[in-house]
């Protein structure tokens, strides 16, 4: 039986592993290297690994970080940040990550995604979306650069073109929900889930592994990601890498096809 | 010595830093003449099934595998593509495979699967074997491991499916003929079945 996958998603800023809320105030939470060896020894089904820091200091990625990380990882991975050739794509895959992520340089070109999937295949290219709604009534827009930048595209939009060009997956987050632990908020991904035919994770508002079995049975098979969730524990937010063992994750999986 | 085909596909480097960490000495050939003479061969993949067997033919290493496997019979094993192409052919192509294992590369069947997203087959899914192989030894077949793939591998004998397993239809998840083996799946990303597995090989 195909299970869905959890997948720990780690935010890495200035070299360490960060945790934000709503994409801003950075916690620190730890050293990359040592959170891969954490979730190699508890058997993660897939990690995601996103530097915040590339594309709004408009620099490339980190290769000697990928390379660390690949070397470390015995679960699937996907690395993003700062990607906007594919010379670098091809590379990073080169390093041994099987996906590659990107956001900003596929929002402004969405022609750089069939150009990298020429290179690598289509199934290693991840697009990530983040997704805010302006105001109580309007729609959810994207915004780049680790939130900072409202590119006006509405969602809908940039979920049809998407399905047009074809990604391999894709990642839908919600900044208004990062970090606050609260739930999914599936009004959003429903939107996505409808519009594309692709694999989907869902990003944003993980609080308990609850909130994972609703996903699962919500929509069968999924990507679930969470940040929060896998990096700390209890009710004030003490610093931990967590991950739920085999039985509880048996348990998770249950009412998939 | 485990000999690790670059042929420009495929992920070599997670399967060399696996090799590396269980001690196991290995070597990655970028040319055909670093195959002759090697005790067991690894042939990655990925991507299209012309791509890949067109990529074998032009670096010429699809000679002098031919002559390892089916005159040496030196033990050789395909991930992903690099299984698929042991095959005679593929629907996803026109050219032929190497042929070392009988059958033909099939799509899989999309109107068999009731929700989003279909394909590719992307996630953990458990296996369950079809007899002993020394390839599978000491792997939890529940557990399972790391596919991702649209196609796969439609052995012609039936004697020559290791393992199966279910995705809207049961297919053939490894399988093995004498020295030649092949797993669908992506060992190197497979954690603690997927290095009992590259270990096993390395026993053959």
């Amino acid at each position: 039986m195909l299970r869905s996958r959890i997948i720990p998603c780690l935010l890495v800023h200035k070299k360490g592993l960060v945790k934000t809320t709503e994409f801003k105030d950075p916690k620190y939470v730890g050293d990359p290297i040592n959170a891969v060896k954490i979730f190699n020894e508890k058997e993660a089904d897939e990690l995601m690994v996103l530097d915040i820091d590339a594309s709004v200091e408009g620099r490339g990625p980190d290769f000697e970080l990928i390379r660390n990380l690949a070397i470390e990882c015995r679960m699937p991975f996907c690395y993003g940040g700062g990607i906007t050739s594919v010379v670098e794509a091809k590379k990073i895959i080169g390093l041994g990550a099987e996906k590659i992520a990107i956001s900003s340089a596929a929002i402004n070109n969405p022609l750089l995604i069939k150009e990298i999937a020429k290179a690598v295949g289509t199934q290693s290219v991840v697009v990530v979306l983040d997704v805010k709604k302006k105001g109580l009534l309007g729609d959810y827009e994207i915004y780049i650069h680790n939130g900072k930048e409202r590119t006006g595209i509405k969602f809908k939009e940039i979920l049809k073109t998407l399905n047009e060009i074809g990604v391999g997956e894709l990642v839908i987050n919600s900044i208004d929900d990062d970090g606050k632990m609260t739930g999914y908020n599936f009004k959003l991904f429903d939107i996505a889930r409808n519009a594309v035919d692709f694999p989907m994770t869902i990003l944003g508002g993980v609080g308990s592994l609850d909130d994972i079995q609703t996903a699962i049975n919500r929509y069968k098979t999924i990507g679930t990601a969470a940040g929060s969730l896998f990096v700390f524990k209890g009710k004030y937010k003490a610093v931990l890498i967590n991950y739920p063992n085999r039985e509880e994750r048996n348990k998770l999986y249950q009412l998939q096809r | 010595m485990i000999t690790i085909i670059d042929y420009g596909s495929g992920n070599i480097n997670s399967i060399g830093n696996i090799y590396k960490n269980l001690k196991i000495p290995f070597k990655i050939a970028g040319t055909p003449n670093e195959v002759t003479g090697a005790e067991k061969l690894f042939l990655p993949g990925v991507g299209a099934f012309d791509e890949t067997i067109s990529k074998l033919d032009e670096t010429g290493f699809r000679t002098v595998l031919d002559e390892e496997v089916l005159v040496n019979k030196v033990p050789i094993l395909g991930i992903c593509v690099g299984m698929q192409i042991l095959a005679e052919s593929s629907e996803e192509g026109i050219l032929p495979g190497l042929g070392y294992i009988k059958g033909k590369v099939r799509k899989l069947d999309e109107a068999l699967l009731t929700d989003k997203p279909k394909l590719p087959h992307l996630g953990w899914n458990s296996i369950s074997l079809s007899g002993s192989n020394a390839l599978f030894e000491n792997i939890d077949p529940k557990v399972g491991f790391y596919f991702l793939h649209t196609y796969y591998f439609d052995c012609s004998n039936i004697d020559d499916v290791v393992s199966n397993t279910f995705y809207g239809q049961t297919f053939a998840s490894a399988v093995s003929r004498e020295n030649v083996y092949g797993v669908q799946f992506h060992p190197e990303k497979s954690h603690r079945n997927g290095i009992q597995l590259l270990h096993n090989f390395a026993k053959i």
